[in-house]
């Protein structure tokens, strides 16, 4: 962008605002309830206007790279001639390729689908995967494994991504050169004997850790074959001190597992229970949503949060209490002082901590065996044995909270043994070193020196996907493959094991991790399939092995692996304190990133263009601090600061982040990747170059402000429905359109009609259009707000279902970005502790469409059953559609995203839905090729479409099953059920475009003591 | 002052005003008619195949069952193209040695697919599911033709989104007892060809015994079926 568009951009680019102005707003005095999006709304910045009242702002037209006025019209002349010409052009003769034998289970046009499981950090996420005549092309969760209940998350939707990736490394190289696997063969056999002279006590392997039960026996034959060798795991984002945690509670490492069902009372110390990637996500999330069911009255759970940053997890809380994640342990212990738990102690607290720990400790109280503490894995050792002391003493153990041994094998202190290793290596005691999966020369802690001490070493090898930091450092990389190329195992956070099944043959024929580590000890052709098939035949004693082999890979897990549970007792006694950050220091704390996780997933595109939850940021980590900090350090949004950490520096720039803790900064983890292909290459900043081993979650900082004006891409910042506050004297249309509906579970049993009071809904004649009986079937979705968690999983499920192209950081800041689905985050209250809620926002396909009336050509019409086709190869790209959308959900093709070339992605695609090319308006069709797909389906066995058997992406995705899809003509359907239910309420309703979308309002349950869940 | 123009100049004006007209007229139809032409649709012309396969040779000489080859077609949305393993079922047999099956024999040595141009083609818009059609008794033929008597294959008709609403606005003209669908040879009721249905119900007529089927098959409204996306996604 030229200096002009820049400027340009920052007069209407979400970013800039006035702290001052929008504290001013806050603090007048307000009637009803507010809320808002973003700061600049409250500011109510002149960008904020123009992004309320036009989807696309002025400069989503401005010409990409400084055009002239004579391009233009070269270029119109020159469209207008093609444009009649591009319509006769003939079509080639295309050729059909069949089977030369077809497999008995395929049938042409028709998908299988393969249970499988897909290995995150050390555990399984079960899942699903469709394949079309060999390709797979989706994934979905499994809904059959005890663990997955159906649900997934947004690593499993974006790994289909990671598969085709052209930037995945596609050959064996040696320095650097391209290579064979057969002289690496000869290479690793003559370093090999060395070591066999030296019983391998020069040999180091690295990996990620694992919990798979074939890996964890082929490191065992390695560790017999060389009995001094040692496996190091790594992971940045690591669980050393939920481990620590429990071996100061326990004397030994206990793996602990939540049963959110059966709890009355949820108190978070900063747990991320409900976030992508959380150990136990799909389940935590699928019996969270359970017990938030209004409809239980008072069996309604309620959720307590004391959070260091804003989650989307802390968000659904009825209560939260952002405090310094330094803080975070001494009001673990007042709590635990207060429910006589071992260790407690009550501290020096602020007023309002303290009212909210003796809430919290009387409704714990109250609810012996019914309560769970949950402390988040990024907290000392100290507040993990104090939960577990709370829930002993809570009554928790066997109710809420499950104890089993470690699901891991051979789990360690990883940042102890990945020091020891550099150590080592420093000192010349490493010959050989096999990396497996880590790439440890980006992430692991500073202060160890890791790419010096690796480059003593002999003799390296590195095993992964992609070539990234680590490979530059290293003799050998052998490309890996692919956890849908592959065969292997894994087992789930509950222990249930999984067999991994290839969906394909390994793309760039690359070798597994089983193959990679069996090479050291047997035969370096021996298949991944041999080792795992031979490892389970020892395992399950079953007669016919063969016919409990194929049952296990239908079904995609073992049955009755989960790991039993175990009665622990906390040891009590003294629980160390923690060292502190000195209170008057500002702190930084180090996040994993929702979406790219520890950077690993730093080149899938679809997950670097989701909008983050809740700061809505993509393509870039940023500086989150809190409004009322940056306004006393004289910081505005995009402001670059240095932050220092002991002496190490980087620059990263400002997001004042609503409901962040003051004196405290955020630093995602996993940006500023150097090396790891076209799409993650210098996106962001890296805070791993400030983490140290000592401090690996939070330490003390200084932020110095050093530039000023970085542009960011947020999403939110575009498709605004509605805005809350209106300065006096002003009127405006879209002023309190009561997008969001709330009450309190009290408000709720007294009035359970609260979401249609004052509320105008105009009666169902008034319209120009005579009425349109839908006599079939008549689609419908109801999105239940309670349950959603904002994770966002629905979102990548769109764009993987239906072909959705990414557009990059530059076209999201014009607000040009394609994702049909989008996830509001509104805020109500002060800027210092807001309450939050998500809104998903699909097509609403109303019935009385403003769309389809301004069409020219007829490219959007409405369907026998109320859908609202779009129907591309009619689009001539007017844009009418989209002026005239109300919900602002209609995205344009303004340049060609698509990638037609790339053979990879040709094979990802779903080939039941078009793919879209430039200038063509397309929008969410609730999944129309599966409706087709399940009415013709009926059709054939001659009866009614089942409910439940179509199922939209995004439904199928979400792990929360807040989304719910199916025929409103049918009485006894889910959707017709929940579209009933008084707390069930439209979109807009006052325009009368009749939505076949509608949500279920929100209840809080918040504790009466401490008010409101907005003002706690 | 003299005349600039000639009197002929008047019958000049309004000729060229006419002429204009014509010569628009002539060449947007010209454009509308080579479009629908078979130069555009492919309609009728028979392509160049690895093999000169004959469905006449082996759908009326031989009476093979469309769906030993197409087994897909009651049950997907793509009919099927026989795998090189069908075709070897019986030339394993018969013909072993024949010149002209030699790219067949290669394929199954080989385990390379063979490449056959498409005859049959639909924009990459359109979402054609043969099931259904079949389900709902349309046959083979209604839009395929006459594939028992063509030598080397060819598209019947032009498949353009005109001709599929022809039946779409008005089913009752093609449908046929699902027990038809795959006889080639079948006729449309007439006096002389009366049509016969299972429970003994006879029909003389084609829009009666349409209407009759719709009717027992479930087929959906008018409406329903030219909706856009029941056929675009």
């Amino acid at each position: 962008m030229d200096k002009e568009g820049q400027r340009k951009s920052e007069a209407v680019c979400p970013g800039k605002m006035e702290l001052a102005e929008a504290r001013e707003k806050l603090s007048r005095a307000k009637s009803g309830p507010q809320y808002w999006r973003s700061l600049e709304e409250l500011a109510q910045s002149e960008g904020f206007y123009e992004m309320l009242h036009r989807e696309f702002p002025r400069q989503a037209s401005v010409w990409p790279e400084g055009a002239s006025r004579r391009d233009f019209l070269k270029l119109m002349t020159a469209s207008m001639a093609l444009a009649g010409l591009s319509a006769c052009v003939k079509q080639p003769l295309e050729p059909i390729v069949p089977y030369v034998r077809q497999p008995n289970e395929v049938v042409p046009g028709n998908p299988l689908f393969f249970a499988s499981a897909m290995p995150f950090g050390a555990y399984a996420l079960p899942v699903l995967v469709e394949s079309h005549e060999g390709r797979p092309t989706k994934i979905e969760g499994n809904p059959e494994h005890p663990a997955g209940l159906g649900g997934s998350d947004v690593f499993m939707q974006a790994s289909i991504l990671d598969m085709y990736d052209p930037d995945r490394a596609q050959t064996i190289t040696y320095l650097g050169e391209l290579n064979t696997w057969s002289d690496y063969a000869i290479a690793l056999k003559g370093a090999l004997n060395s070591q066999k002279a030296i019983k391998g006590a020069g040999l180091r392997i690295l990996s990620r850790p694992t919990s798979s039960p074939t890996m964890a026996s082929l490191m065992e034959q390695v560790q017999a074959a060389f009995p001094e060798s040692k496996w190091v795991q790594w992971e940045p984002v690591n669980r050393d001190n939920v481990r620590a945690g429990s071996q100061a509670a326990f004397g030994q490492y206990i793996e602990t597992r939540y049963n959110l069902e059966k709890a009355d009372i949820i108190l978070s110390l900063d747990g991320d229970f409900l976030s992508s990637g959380y150990p136990g996500f799909l389940y935590y999330a699928r019996q969270f949503a359970t017990r938030r069911n209004p409809d239980l009255r008072e069996k309604m759970s309620r959720f307590y949060s004391i959070q260091s940053t804003p989650t989307n997890t802390s968000g659904k809380a009825d209560h939260r209490l952002p405090v310094r994640a330094s803080e975070v342990e001494s009001l673990a212990r007042a709590i635990a002082a207060g429910v006589g738990a071992a260790g407690g102690a009550s501290g020096n607290l602020r007023p309002e901590q303290q009212k909210f720990v003796a809430a919290a400790v009387k409704d714990l109280q109250a609810h012996r065996g019914a309560a769970v503490v949950i402390p988040g894995d990024n907290q000392p050792p100290a507040v993990h044995a104090l939960a577990h002391a709370m829930n002993q003493a809570l009554g928790a153990n066997g109710n809420t909270v499950i104890y089993t041994a470690p699901v891991e094998a051979k789990p360690q202190d990883q940042t102890a043994a990945l020091k020891e290793l550099a150590g080592d290596m420093s000192d010349g005691k490493v010959d050989l070193l096999l990396i497996m999966g880590s790439n440890p020369v980006y992430d692991a802690p500073v202060d160890f020196g890791f790419a010096e001490a690796m480059n003593r070493v002999p003799l390296r090898v590195h095993h992964s996907l992609y070539n990234n930091e680590t490979t530059e450092l290293v003799h050998w990389h052998i490309n890996g493959t692919h956890y849908l190329e592959e065969w292997g195992d894994t087992r789930s956070f509950d222990g249930t094991a999984s067999i991994i099944q290839p969906l394909i043959a390994p793309l760039y024929n690359g070798k597994s991790e089983y193959e990679f580590i069996f090479s050291l000890i047997g035969s370096l052709e021996t298949a991944g399939y041999d080792l795992v098939r031979k490892y389970w035949q020892g395992q399950i004693k079953d007669a016919d092995f063969g016919a409990a082999w194929r049952k296990v890979l239908n079904d995609g897990f073992i049955p009755n692996t989960a790991l039993p549970a175990r009665t622990v007792a906390a040891k009590g006694g003294e629980i160390p304190q923690t060292k502190r950050v000195n209170p008057d220091a500002m702190e930084i704390i180090f996040r994993r990133d929702p979406l790219i996780y520890d950077g690993s997933r730093a080149n899938n595109a679809w997950l670097q263009e989701t909008p983050q939850p809740i700061t809505n940021l993509c393509w870039d980590n940023a500086v989150l601090i809190s409004p009322n900090q940056a306004k006393h350090s004289g910081l505005v949004t995009g402001d670059i600061v240095e932050i220092e950490v002991n002496g190490r520096k980087v620059n990263g720039p400002i997001w004042p982040q609503p409901g962040h803790p003051d004196n405290s900064i955020t630093v995602f983890l996993g940006y500023g990747r150097t090396k790891c292909g076209n799409v993650g290459a210098g996106v962001g900043f890296s805070g791993y170059r400030l983490r140290s081993s000592d401090a690996p979650w939070y330490a003390e900082t200084k932020i110095r402000k050093v530039g000023f004006g970085y542009p960011f891409a947020h999403p939110q910042g575009f498709q605004y429905i509605d805005f809350s506050d209106l300065p006096p004297g002003k009127s405006d249309d879209l002023y309190g359109r009561h997008v969001i509906r709330k009450a309190t579970l009290e408000d709720f049993i007294r009035n359970p009609d609260f979401a249609h009071e004052n509320i105008e809904s105009p009666p169902p004649e008034m319209t120009l259009y005579p009425n349109y009986q839908y006599t079939e079937l008549k689609w419908g979705m109801t999105i239940d707000m309670n349950s959603c968690i904002g994770c966002k999983t629905c979102i990548v499920a769109c764009q993987a279902e239906n072909n959705i192209p990414v557009v990059g950081k530059e076209q999201t800041m014009r607000g040009r970005q394609m994702q049909w689905l989008r996830v509001d985050v509104y805020y109500e209250g002060g800027t210092e502790n807001p309450a939050m809620y998500y809104q998903p926002i699909p097509c609403q396909q109303c019935e009385n469409a403003p769309c389809e009336v301004v069409c020219p050509v007829g490219a959007t019409v409405h369907s026998t059953e109320g859908l609202n086709d779009m129907i591309y190869n009619r689009c001539v790209g007017t844009r009418y559609c989209s002026n005239n959308c109300p919900y602002k959900v209609r995205r344009f093709n303004f340049l060609l995203w698509q990638d037609w070339s790339t053979p990879q992605y040709k094979m990802m695609r779903n080939p039941e839905v078009s793919v879209r090319s430039r200038g063509v308006m397309e929008k969410c069709t609730y999944c129309i090729q599966r409706i087709a797909h399940g009415r013709i389906n009926a059709e054939r066995e001659n009866r009614q479409v089942r409910d439940g058997e179509v199922v939209t992406a995004c439904q199928q995705a979400c792990p929360a099953g807040a989304i719910v899809f199916g025929d409103l003509n049918d009485p006894n359907s889910r959707v017709t059920k929940l579209a009933r239910q008084q707390r069930n309420y439209h979109l807009l309703e006052d325009l009368n475009t009749r939505p076949r979308t509608s949500y279920l309002a929100v209840v809080q349950n918040p504790n009466p003591e401490l008010g409101t869940s907005e003002s706690s | 002052m003299a005349q600039i123009f000639h009197r002929s100049a008047n019958t000049i004006a309004r000729l060229s005003i006419i002429g204009v007209v014509v010569v628009v007229s002539v060449v947007l139809w010209a454009g509308l008619e080579i479009q629908r032409s078979p130069y555009a649709t492919y309609q009728g012309v028979a392509e160049m195949q690895p093999v000169p396969f004959s469905h006449q040779h082996h759908a009326e000489g031989d009476g093979i069952d469309c769906r030993y080859c197409h087994t897909s077609v009651e049950n997907s949305s793509f009919a099927g193209i026989p795998p090189t393993k069908t075709c070897m079922n019986c030339h394993s047999q018969i013909w072993t040695n024949a010149p002209i099956l030699e790219p067949v024999r290669e394929s199954y040595r080989t385990g390379k697919s063979l490449m056959w141009t498409r005859v049959n083609y639909l924009p990459d818009y359109v979402y054609f599911d043969h099931s259904i059609h079949i389900n709902k008794g349309v046959g083979c033929a209604s839009c395929h033709g006459p594939v028992d008597k063509m030598p080397l294959m060819y598209e019947a008709y032009s498949l353009r989104m005109e001709w599929c609403l022809n039946c779409h606005r008005a089913p009752e003209k093609m449908l046929r007892p699902r027990a038809e669908v795959f006889n080639m040879a079948y006729q449309q009721p007439s006096h002389d060809h009366p049509v016969t249905l299972a429970d003994g119900k006879v029909f003389t007529d084609q829009i009666a015994l349409g209407s009759e089927l719709k009717h027992r098959y479930n087929v959906r409204s008018v409406e329903g079926i030219t909706s856009c996306s029941t056929c675009h996604r």
